[in-house]
């Protein structure tokens, strides 16, 4: 099979601001123009046969793309059905944020913009960016919280290594949240110059469309090879759900299908204890960083920190598609807590060789939990959203009883 | 100003025509107005009336009162850091409309808030800031394309609602903005958030011109506005001059309510003598 960015069916001619009553943008009136320009760029570039040919090669010679299915056969065993996972961990810089920071490298290449921003939470999309501007040679600054740099620390190193200047971020709970929040402020004041890649499916139009048509490769990749496989569609399709780029991109080729869509949120310390990141579980109507979404907040509309062990997965706020999805009841959405999680990226380890990262060890944790193991004829495809080394010293930390 | 006719009191004018009065007033002078702003219920709200009212006393002609909120994209890390103060000293609208209520007689009040605050239910919104004597609000983080809702409730209420023109922001949507404005246009001085800036972009004063052009309402200016001359130069040129950071850095220094009473008080005087000389 080859790598193959089928980018330009999903909105077959437009680019969605709005996916029902969410999206939109809701940003300072300085950066509607560049957001404007930035749609208008990506609608060319997505139809221009030379830019997808060097997205497509760059995805197959660089990332090493497509990134294998894998029949997980004593995970199976243990969950009684068979289980596929789309190894997206085995993915140039051990997760599937690599996908849309090439493609957004490549358009700020495009757009004829030499300074690129990002925010990082995990460091993944942080890392995958710092990647991509030194394969395209462009000037890098990532925003991350100091929380974050401090839990995620190989992560900042391998930033650094490569010519990206990593920029902590102080306020608030130094987390995700706050990183997306430095980044929008840098890109206010230097718009002319600096293209922001945001790092998941969230954020004001066209940004949740057009990481979504960055990452649907590996649900396009999955779908093919799961066809050929076993000559059927997988009963569920199960991805973990932070912002919702992994899970926006594996589910979009399936939303037609008889398939049941699977998002798995974070719950943290538990829904009840209010500390969780299960934006779509257990949010509400709302507008963060530029888009009405589902989101964490209070009566008034402060938005409230969110929490999980996993730092990809700790964010108040999630891709507008997913709270679509979620009202249509054509995706469901389910939240797995802080232990359940950790628990099962030492049980994924042992079972099948794989140290899965802290945010699709969510997705593991919840096929292995009962409500998981309830399900119909048919076997699941899991995506398995990156590596764990990055959570290697913070889960034998807690494993051993820190905290 | 000081004089309650022209004041945006519960019932005596709508919001709207407190804020084209206090242009008006401004304008048969010869100069422009002068609208400091304040963080509401920073540090506490007893301090934040207090300044709400020396800046009366100095000679504002209207007034922005912040509401503070958790992820405030469009400011700088003065603002935002006060904004978390109060907040985490408990702030909620409800507190930052005391200090609307106590005010709104002598001066009009024009909020600054961000969406989501307003979103839940805009018609609510509208009433209860309506009902604190407040005349309207500008909202930063929302554009043109999503402002409805927001527009409707406020019109009924006979609220303002301020829209934003960046310098980014091309000619013919500048139009599109001006078609929609209530009360007057904030004209973002530069691109970035908002915070003091030691020199304004050269060509501002062009850009003030042709919004200016397009425009019904007057235009005002504000992000990075810091001392007396900045203040007479664009007042120069402008309808409004708004002065942000400076004025809430004074509070943030000030040890108590009056010192920081004396602090703004220098600031917004110096600024109210500029614009009349
Ligand atoms: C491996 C991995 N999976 C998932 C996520 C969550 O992001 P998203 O929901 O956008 O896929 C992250 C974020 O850092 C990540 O590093």
């Amino acid at each position: 099979m080859e790598a193959s960015t089928k980018i330009s069916d999903s909105a077959s001619g437009g680019l969605e601001s709005h996916f029902g009553n969410y999206g939109g943008r809701f940003v300072p009136e300085t950066l509607v123009p560049a957001l404007d320009q930035l749609s208008a760029a990506w609608l060319e570039a997505r139809d221009d046969p030379e830019f997808t040919a060097e997205l497509d090669r760059l995805l197959r010679d660089f990332v090493g793309r497509p990134t294998p299915l894998y029949l997980a056969e004593r995970l199976s065993e243990r969950v009684g059905r068979e289980v596929y996972l789309k190894r997206e961990d085995l993915a140039h810089t051990g997760a599937h944020k690599i996908n849309n920071a090439i493609g957004q490298g490549l358009l700020a290449r495009r757009m004829g913009k030499r300074r690129v921003i990002a925010e990082t939470g995990a460091g993944q999309h942080g890392v995958a960016t710092a990647t991509a501007c030194a394969l395209l040679g462009l000037d890098c600054a990532v925003y991350m919280g100091s929380e974050d740099i401090r839990r995620q620390a190989p992560n900042v190193e391998r930033m650094e290594l490569m010519g990206t200047e990593v920029v902590p971020v102080d306020a608030g709970a130094r987390t995700l949240k706050e990183a997306v929040s430095a980044a929008i402020r840098d890109w206010v004041s230097n718009v002319e110059d600096t293209h922001y890649i945001i790092g998941s499916a969230v954020g004001p139009a066209p940004y949740p469309a057009l990481v979504r048509d960055l990452q649907r490769v590996i649900g396009d990749e999955a779908r093919e090879q799961i066809l050929t496989v076993t000559g059927s569609l997988p009963a569920r399709v199960i991805a973990c759900v932070g912002g919702g780029s992994n899970a926006i991109g594996t589910f979009v080729p399936f939303l037609e299908d008889p398939v049941e869509l699977i998002g798995v949120e974070a719950a943290g310390s538990g829904i009840e204890s209010g500390s969780h990141g299960a934006s779509l579980v257990a949010g509400k109507p709302g507008v963060l960083h530029g888009a009405m979404s589902s989101v964490i907040s209070d009566s008034e509309g402060q938005i409230l920190e969110a929490h999980s062990v996993s730092a990809g997965l700790d964010y108040p706020g999630v891709g507008p598609q997913h709270a679509h999805l979620r009202d249509l009841e054509r995706a469901r959405y389910v939240a797995v807590g802080d232990e359940d999680a950790l628990a099962a990226f030492g049980e994924l380890a042992r079972l099948e060789g794989i140290i899965p990262a802290l945010e699709p060890a969510h997705a593991v944790a919840w096929l292995l939990s009962e409500e998981g193991r309830e399900a119909e004829a048919g076997c699941d495809l899991l995506t398995m959203s990156g590596r764990g080394d990055k959570d290697l010293a913070e889960v034998v930390q807690k494993i051993s009883g820190g905290s | 100003m000081g004089d309650p006719e022209l004041g945006s009191g519960e019932g005596s004018s709508s919001g709207g025509e407190a804020v084209a009065d206090a242009f008006a007033l401004a304008g048969s002078e010869g100069r422009a107005a002068l609208m400091p702003y304040l963080m509401g219920a920073f540090p506490d709200v007893a301090t934040a009336t207090a300044v709400a009212n020396a800046y009366v006393d100095s000679g504002a002609d209207l007034i922005e009162l912040g509401v503070p909120f958790s992820d405030p994209l469009a400011d700088g890390p003065v603002i935002h850091a006060a904004a978390t103060r109060a907040l985490d000293a408990g702030a909620n609208l409800e507190s930052v409309l005391e200090t609307c209520r106590a005010v709104s007689a002598r001066i009009p009040v024009v909020l600054l808030c961000y969406a989501n605050m307003i979103l839940g239910e805009p018609e609510t919104f509208a009433r209860k800031i309506a009902e604190a004597g407040a005349a309207g609000a500008i909202v930063p983080d929302l554009p043109l394309e999503e402002a409805r809702p927001v527009r409707k409730a406020f019109d009924a209420e006979g609220l303002v609602l301020v829209p934003l023109i960046a310098p980014t922001t091309p000619p013919n949507r500048r139009k599109a903005i001006a078609e929609q404005a209530r009360g007057f246009i904030y004209l973002v001085s530069s691109t970035g958030t908002t915070g003091e800036r030691a020199r304004m972009a050269d060509d501002l004063s062009v850009l003030i011109s042709e919004v200016r052009e397009v425009s019904e309402v007057p235009v005002a200016v504000g992000f990075g506005i810091s001392n007396a001359k900045q203040v007479a130069e664009i007042g120069g040129v402008a309808g409004g001059v708004i002065i942000g950071s400076r004025l809430v850095r004074a509070v943030d220094e000030a040890g108590d309510p009056d010192a920081a009473v004396e602090a703004v008080s220098v600031v917004v005087g110096e600024s109210a003598d500029a614009l009349r000389r």
